[in-house]
């Protein structure tokens, strides 16, 4: 359990986290509005709580490593790694525009902090296992934290990793599902149904922490929980409200793809004050 | 030069250019103990073999899953291990092209690509299994070099130096054997051409197996009094342009030869820079936009216009047009 004081400094650390998200997006004036929302928690708790990181030294060796396999999650990622001092907070605002590092795809080589160039979906995980097995070869102690989305399941790649992952029991290896129920188009189950999810990583040999991805408590006690799992990947699938903070927004797939307009944002900010 | 004094010998050796990546492989694996070796369930094939069985703990088999190939390699060369990842080329880089594009060349990791089983050489396998576009397509990414090994020792060679090449890398191999055209004493260079003949009329511009056919057809020529230079290009990407356009100039005509489609291929390189900045008559000889089919190598190489006479011919006709 976390001390009143821990679960409040998170909580405004991912509040900030969201705002910044509207203001990037606003100023940008295209991107991912809702994925990056509903993530914001569990990024606030990864950098602030979880994660062997050290903002000062992006390349540190034993630092952990987080891959955002779903490129497009990139505000939240930036907005964290901000708030975390990789890089000034008033860069956030040159979010998609020219000579920028924050790209609207992560490009590893333009920002510190980012293990990966990512956008198109499907490839994360198996990147992961890459880095995963490096890891163990090399006996280091760090772990691959591996960010993918729910619609990113419907990639063959993404399967292709979970199996790879099984086999070499990469237990060094933490996925994390965002499982918003959300996709460009629409409702996950009627793009592509992909559930019983927990079912289909139990039965690649998955250990499975089905979390409320909103909750502080249940987002570190399973990344601590991963830890103890040996011989085997685990996946954390956490259930999230896509667009979460924004009245407007939460649970609406049209959020997906879509940025704030200026008294869009003026409005989700006065919401995110509260 | 160098080459093997046995060249023009009806009995020259053969060996096939996997044959010898995978002895280059080995090699590498020796000396570097970060080299990794990664196969989508065609281990023999690719002749990955042997590295996997002298080195069992830095070998990775992924399964028939060439777009979790490139992309595990692309994560175990993030941590500075040098992975080869080895499949057929129409699989890798043919089915994971987009994953090749993102999380190697953009990301800039230094993976290599082993393509193995590539041109209408492949022979009985048919279409599916010939890959004639995999040059085209990996040229055309920033950050890539493109090899494409003239014979067996100077694949071994390729192997070594692309171990030591800090950046991403994509090797073209052949199945059949192929004469033996260099010697251990051939120099190589990434990204040097070699002049394999030197010549003054035309320049035949060849790579992989076909460069043999280049030295043989400018054999016959000079039965006409056609003094032919070739050049070897094993480096399609960066492309020696300093070898090409002293060629042009020294020349004035060339013909080029690739067992692989004309569109983007070594031609269309060649053509990109002679076009530009010293512009003489060229002929491309490769496939021509179409699919192969089953057959005997020498078949099929007589169909698709990949042959000696061709390129003979193609020389006199751009003799012709200076």
């Amino acid at each position: 359990m976390l001390f009143a004081t821990e679960f409040a400094e998170l909580e405004q650390k991912a509040l900030q986290i969201r705002q910044d998200i509207i203001k990037m997006l606003v100023s940008a004036g295209s991107g991912h509005s809702a994925g990056p929302l509903g993530l914001s928690d569990i990024f606030a708790a990864l950098y602030f709580k979880i994660l062997k990181v050290d903002s000062k030294k992006p390349d540190w060796i034993d630092r952990d490593r987080l891959v955002l396999s779903c490129g497009h999650y990139c505000p939240v990622l930036y907005a964290t790694l901000a708030r975390a001092g990789y890089f000034p907070e008033s860069e956030l605002l040159t979010l998609r525009k020219f000579g920028s590092g924050l790209q609207g795809h992560p490009h590893r080589e333009s920002l510190p902090g980012l293990e990966t160039t990512s956008g198109p979906l499907g490839s994360g995980l198996s990147e992961s296992c890459g880095m995963a097995l490096a890891g163990r070869m090399d006996h280091k102690d760090w772990r691959v934290i591996c960010i993918m989305s729910d619609g990113e399941q419907d990639e063959g790649n993404t399967w292709e990793g979970v199996m790879f992952a099984a086999k070499y029991k990469l237990d060094n290896l933490v996925a994390l599902i965002d499982r918003n129920h959300i996709q460009i188009d629409g409702i996950t189950e009627d793009i592509m149904p992909i559930d019983p999810l927990t079912e289909k990583y139990k039965s690649f040999g998955w250990e499975v922490i089905e979390i409320d991805g909103h909750d502080f408590n249940q987002i570190i006690d399973a990344f601590e929980k991963a830890k103890t799992i040996k011989n085997k990947p685990t996946v954390i699938i956490a259930k999230t409200i896509p667009g979460k903070g924004v009245s407007f927004m939460e649970g609406k797939f049209e959020w997906h793809g879509k940025a704030p307009t200026k008294e869009e944002g003026e409005k989700a900010l006065h919401e995110l004050k509260s | 030069m160098n080459l093997n004094p046995k060249l023009f010998d009806l009995s020259v050796e053969k060996v096939s250019s996997r044959d010898g990546f995978g002895e280059g492989l080995i090699l590498a694996g020796e000396k570097d103990e970060n080299v990794v070796a990664l196969s989508a369930d065609l281990e023999e094939s690719t002749r990955v073999d042997g590295f996997f069985k002298k080195y069992p703990e830095r070998s990775f088999e992924v399964g028939v899953a060439e777009q979790c190939l490139v992309t595990v390699a692309s994560g175990l060369a993030h941590e500075g291990k040098i992975p080869f990842a080895t499949s057929y080329a129409v699989f890798s880089p043919g089915r994971n092209w987009e994953q090749i594009r993102t999380t190697i060349c953009y990301n800039n990791v230094p993976v290599k690509i082993i393509g193995s089983h590539t041109g209408i050489s492949v022979g009985a396998d048919g279409a599916t299994h010939q890959a004639l576009e995999d040059i085209a397509i990996m040229r055309v990414l920033p950050n890539m070099v493109v090899i494409s090994p003239c014979d067996a020792i100077e694949a071994k060679k390729a192997t070594l130096a692309m171990a030591k090449l800090n950046k991403p890398c994509y090797l073209r191999l052949t199945r059949n054997k192929t004469p033996i055209i260099t010697t251990e004493e051939t120099s190589f260079e990434i990204g040097k051409a070699e002049i394999f003949r030197e010549g003054n009329h035309a320049t035949i511009i060849a790579t992989g197996e076909m460069v043999y056919f280049a030295l043989l057809a400018a054999k016959k020529l000079e039965e006409s009094l056609i003094s032919t230079r070739v050049i070897n290009v094993h480096t399609i990407k960066p492309l020696d342009t300093k070898s090409v356009l002293l060629a042009a100039e020294a020349t004035g005509a060339i013909v080029t030869v690739e067992d692989h489609q004309i569109a983007g291929g070594l031609g269309s390189a060649v053509a990109e820079i002679i076009s530009q900045h010293f512009p003489v008559p060229l002929k491309i000889i490769g496939i021509d936009d179409k699919f192969g089919e089953s057959g005997e190598p020498e078949e099929l190489m007589k169909k698709y216009g990949l042959t000696v006479e061709e390129i003979v011919k193609a020389v006199a006709t751009v003799i012709r047009m200076k």
